[in-house]
């Protein structure tokens, strides 16, 4: 169930990225989207994970990958040093959100955000019935072992995007197996924008 | 589980170059020469002369790195790592480990002959600094007609070496794994180092350096090394090694040796002065303190970093504490270096790079396998 969704997420990144690119994935976990990019459209590909034995995983299939935090590991790479710096799943445990985003837009020319909507219909039904943290396929954890710091939904990202004067150029949305193109708002489990700076502002 | 044999019985070789008048040019001005190194290689080196892996030792290591001398019950400094199967498995890669100038080892150092004095160095040996260890060293890679080393690795001042490997030849250093190392020394570091070296120099046996043929200044190379091991150590390590057990039942309410961690720290003092030369000590320790990468010459100058890194350190190491091996991973960052970075969970203290075999071998022979194989 959770690996079906992860799975439709990294086909919508894949389809993407643009062979050769460089990419930054931040928060890369075990580094299984980084090896289907630098083995399928040979990118040059760096990770950034906090856990240890997944830093093993990802070394076991040949990623570079550096140990420590999202929040600090952006500070030091020059501007535009990557073509595209990924934060999927992992923006919502972020310390300082808008900090971490306008970090990306500075040191990648894009940045692919994908997220779990915490306005999925079901998660307001349970919050409005039952009076209690919804917990979906896209929010699997309960409140008290969530690793989630933030909880947005789709069109809370849309109006952050707005406000800080980020370019939104393009928007997939996910369902339970297939893409949502209605409502998303109340429809998608998850999101993928593709962002850059506003070239306006 | 790979068949995990041993590098086998291995002899040190020596290599003797920059006869005069092609002395070694050193960082200080002077020049050295005749030059020895003392060495040992496993496995053996291709056709293509690319699977070459340079190991380099430590403060108190040498060139035996693996394997066992004829005759001893104990192998080189690290035999867990090196040998078939193993991390730098000589099945595959052909590993060389050198004892660096300045050493006491087989290479040349202050207890060396002066050819032209017929006497020991001692003091009359230049100081010597890191970049003139692997200047040196690099004869020895020429020698074996190696063009690019796939590899250069090592730990504490071996990490260092590894660095400036790259720094003085960029070109010839296709992947670096530095361990538990740092950019430069800082001034904790430094302040251990030249409490060693007022150790040993404030024993009268020292002589200003002209002690050969009268022994060493035992009591104060011993306590050098004492003051080592606790930084070699980290809290928790001694708290699970000796606590405070006691070598009798009872206080013995004399200066004596009372707690194990005391009668530990004389033995390792004792058997450390029976292999290490004193001078040696001043002049290695005077190297650790003296390297900078982080000067002016090495000013990032928009050039890409082609060598491929693998930069390792260990969460208890308080005397070479992990922000300094984020400082080298923040370099390769501003030079779009191609790395990885993992700070391995230990309670080792910095001994850990000598004793965490299991996580290093998963890190390093992943990393090699990529770095061998984008070759071909």
């Amino acid at each position: 169930m959770e690996t079906r969704i992860k799975r439709m997420d990294h086909e919508i990144i894949y389809g993407i990225v643009e062979p050769g690119s460089r990419v930054l994935d931040l928060g890369c976990g075990e580094g299984d989207l980084l090896y289907l990019l630098a083995k399928g459209k040979n990118v040059k590909a760096q990770g950034v994970e906090l856990d240890e034995s997944a830093i093993y995983k990802c070394v076991e299939k040949g990623l570079s990958v550096f140990h420590g935090d999202i929040d600090s590991g952006l500070k030091d790479y020059p501007d535009k040093s990557f073509d595209y710096v990924i934060l999927n799943q992992s923006m919502q445990e972020v310390k300082k959100v808008d900090f971490v985003i306008e970090e990306a837009l500075r040191v990648g020319s894009r940045v692919i955000v994908g997220f779990p909507n915490f306005a999925y219909w079901r998660a307001r039904i349970r919050l409005f019935f039952k009076g209690k943290t919804p917990v979906t396929r896209s929010l699997p954890y309960r409140w008290y072992n969530t690793p989630n710091l933030h909880f947005l939904s789709i069109s809370d990202f849309k109006g952050f995007c707005r406000e800080e004067g980020i370019a939104i150029e393009a928007e997939h949305y996910l369902g339970k197996r297939s893409r949502v193109r209605l409502l998303p708002n109340l429809f998608a489990l998850n999101a993928v924008f593709v962002v850059t700076s506003d070239s306006r502002k | 589980m790979t068949n995990e044999g041993s590098a086998g019985i291995i002899k040190t070789q020596l290599f003797t170059f920059a006869q005069p008048p092609g002395e070694l040019k050193l960082e200080s001005g002077q020049v050295l020469g005749p030059i020895t190194l003392a060495y040992e290689t496993y496995g053996t080196l291709n056709a293509a002369r690319d699977n070459a892996i340079l190991v380099a030792h430590a403060l108190s290591g040498d060139a035996h790195a693996a394997g066992f001398h004829e005759g001893d019950k104990d192998p080189g400094w690290w035999d867990s790592m090196i040998g078939p199967g193993k991390a730098f498995d000589t099945n595959k890669y052909f590993v060389i480990c050198s004892n660096v100038i300045g050493g006491c080892k087989g290479s040349t150092g202050p207890s060396s002959v002066n050819p032209k004095t017929g006497k020991p160095y001692a003091l009359d040996f230049p100081i010597i600094t890191i970049s003139d260890m692997v200047n040196a060293q690099r004869y020895l890679i020429d020698h074996f007609g190696i063009d690019k080393l796939l590899c250069v690795v090592g730990g504490s001042m071996g990490g260092m070496q590894t660095l400036q490997w790259v720094a003085s030849y960029p070109e010839r250093v296709r992947s670096a794994i530095p361990i538990a190392t740092a950019l430069k020394h800082s001034p904790q570091q430094i302040a251990f180092d030249e409490v060693g070296r007022q150790a040993v120099m404030a024993d009268p046996d020292w002589r200003e350096g002209d002690y050969y043929g009268h022994g060493q200044p035992e009591k104060g190379l011993a306590l050098a090394r004492m003051i080592g091991h606790i930084t070699y150590m980290s809290d928790q390590s001694m708290e699970e090694k000796f606590s405070r057990r006691l070598k009798e039942k009872n206080y013995s309410f004399k200066f004596k040796t009372d707690f194990e961690v005391e009668g530990y720290l004389k033995y390792r003092g004792d058997s450390f002065v029976k292999r290490f030369d004193a001078n040696s000590y001043l002049y290695i320790t005077k190297a650790l303190d003296y390297f900078d990468l982080t000067s002016d010459k090495h000013k990032h100058h928009g050039k890409h970093q082609e060598t491929k890194f693998l930069v390792i350190a260990f969460k208890s190491d308080w005397l070479y504490p992990a922000y300094q091996a984020q400082e080298i991973v923040r370099q390769l960052k501003i030079r779009h270096a191609d790395a990885t970075y993992c700070e391995i969970r230990s309670t080792y203290g910095h001994d850990a790079f000598l004793l965490e075999t299991e996580e290093q071998t998963h890190l390093i022979s992943h990393f090699l396998k990529k770095v061998h194989k984008e070759g071909h």
